[in-house]
């Protein structure tokens, strides 16, 4: 299990237990304001944009190229970006924390 | 054979070789971008690639300059002004991912397969597409499912050019009906689209009828021919894949990204114009000001710098950056909508469908200057056979 915990354009903090899967899938099943995830998790919306917390960076790990030129034209993107569709969940990523991008 | 669903990329050798192609339409030549990364940067760029010019019209292919007055919105608009209307439309437009409206979308698609599958055989585009797209059309603007019967009997030409000649007379009717339907939720104001957007405001401003007209042409129009074109690709498809339905019954886990990966390889809006505001080049190529290029959504699924064996449909496809609901700003805004129809789609299909057999194809190919490219059909008849 990992504890993931989301900060929204509100300043709301919400933390989430998940196993399994992508942690945008995670934060669409409990309804976190600003991650849609339009397209499911394929990498082609931008719609679960987040900002890593600076100290979880090395935990959550690179993005792929993919990812990454897709970030490169997103809304507000910097170098704590990432598109949480492309996390997956597991024991490496406990205690992180993510600021909603939108 | 297995080549009646298949769509081919005539683009390959020009966005290999030179990344851009041309064509004439009207006298007013579009410069059409084909590389993946062109595209979506150009999309990115609104500001010298502009939609919301003074010329309305002008950023659709075939242009409709000759034939509408009226501002698509948000379509036609770029920021600042873009934001505050697309804030007031995206909870609205992001309803089918409500379970109610799922739960809706869900019975009218059974009910729908169920019909064909008691037919011998079955035209498609007209007796299963057209009636599957209008009657979802009905929840995405909250309107009695009656209406739909009005919509199925334009058919499918209603907003669609023949060739390079637009049909004024045809587009007529639908912003005819428009008019009347705005004028009668002022008159008597319900909990539909119109009716919502005469009582909103943007910007502190109550929306003007013209304002109102120019959002619901864009619902209509937007989502019309694109969802027309997904809906009868993904029949050609299964007809000659049955494999592939069968495994989504059996891992149904999968819909999404089959979803994502037909609306890939279908990629039902070819393309999409920007006017140009300031001279500049994309691809080392020169581009004037006040001239157009299209974003080439087709094209840029096919780059094989982004997508590895590009012209195969899989659906393992786990990273899937396909443009075929735009990019940046102006993404499509019925994109919440359309996906919820495929995926329920393909849900009951795979569900209740055995096999379909197509008996005949009539294709439809559009001409875009050098280039030909099939985007659907206009006529497909199917016999669908159950279990």
């Amino acid at each position: 299990m990992a504890k993931i915990t989301f900060i929204t354009s509100d300043n709301e903090k919400v933390t989430l237990e998940g196993a399994s899967g992508s942690v945008m899938q995670l934060a669409v099943n409990n309804g976190v304001s600003g991650i849609d995830g339009d397209c499911g998790g394929v990498c082609s919306c931008a719609t679960c944009h987040v900002f890593v917390a600076e100290k979880d960076l090395e935990k959550v790990g690179d993005a792929s190229e993919i990812e990454t030129d897709m970030l490169e034209l997103a809304d507000e993107a910097n170098e704590f970006s990432r598109l949480c569709c492309q996390i997956e969940i597991s024991e490496a990523i406990d205690g992180i924390e993510l600021t909603v991008a939108k | 054979m297995m080549d009646k669903s298949k769509l081919s990329d005539p683009f390959e050798k020009a966005r290999v070789e030179k990344g851009y192609g041309h064509m004439d339409d009207q006298n007013d030549p579009v410069t059409i971008l084909l590389r993946h990364k062109d595209v979506r940067k150009t999309a990115h760029n609104w500001k010298t690639f502009q939609s919301g010019g003074e010329e309305v019209g002008r950023i659709v292919i075939p242009s409709e300059v000759k034939i509408r007055d009226t501002r698509q919105i948000p379509f036609e608009v770029d920021p600042p002004l873009h934001k505050e209307f697309r804030s007031l439309l995206d909870g609205w437009f992001k309803r089918p991912n409500e379970p109610a409206y799922q739960e809706k979308l869900h019975k009218q698609i059974s009910a729908l397969v169920d019909e064909v599958l008691n037919k011998d055989e079955v035209e498609v585009v007209r007796d299963f597409s057209l009636k599957l797209q209008s009657r979802a059309l009905t929840l995405l603007l909250n309107t009695p499912f009656s209406e739909s019967e009005t919509w199925i009997s334009w058919g499918t030409h209603v907003f669609r050019s023949e060739g390079e000649s637009l049909d004024a007379d045809k587009a007529n009717i639908l912003y005819n009906y428009i008019d009347e339907r705005i004028i009668e939720a002022a008159k008597n104001p319900g909990e539909d689209l119109y009716s919502v957007l005469l009582g909103s405001e943007v910007n502190g401003k109550k929306l003007t009828h013209e304002e109102v007209k120019g959002i619901m042409i864009l619902t209509f129009a937007g989502g019309r021919d694109t969802v027309i074109n997904a809906l009868t690709n993904s029949i050609a498809y299964f007809s000659e894949h049955p494999k592939s339905l069968h495994a989504i019954k059996e891992n149904p886990e999968m819909i999404n990204n089959a979803v994502e990966e037909l609306i890939r390889y279908f990629a039902p809006l070819t393309h999409m114009g920007r006017v140009v505001t300031e001279d500049t080049q994309v691809c080392e190529h020169a581009i004037k000001a006040d001239t157009r290029v299209s974003l080439c959504w087709a094209s840029a699924n096919r780059d094989a710098a982004v997508f590895e064996n590009p012209n195969e449909v899989d659906f393992d496809r786990k990273m899937n950056p396909h443009v075929s609901f735009g990019f940046g700003t102006h993404n499509c805004l019925g994109a919440t909508h359309a996906r919820q129809i495929m995926r329920t789609l393909l849900g009951i299909l795979a569900e209740k469908v055995a096999s379909m057999d197509i008996i005949n194809t009539d294709e439809n190919i559009e001409e875009l200057g050098e280039f030909d490219r099939k985007v659907g059909y206009n006529a497909i008849t199917v016999k669908f056979n159950k279990y």
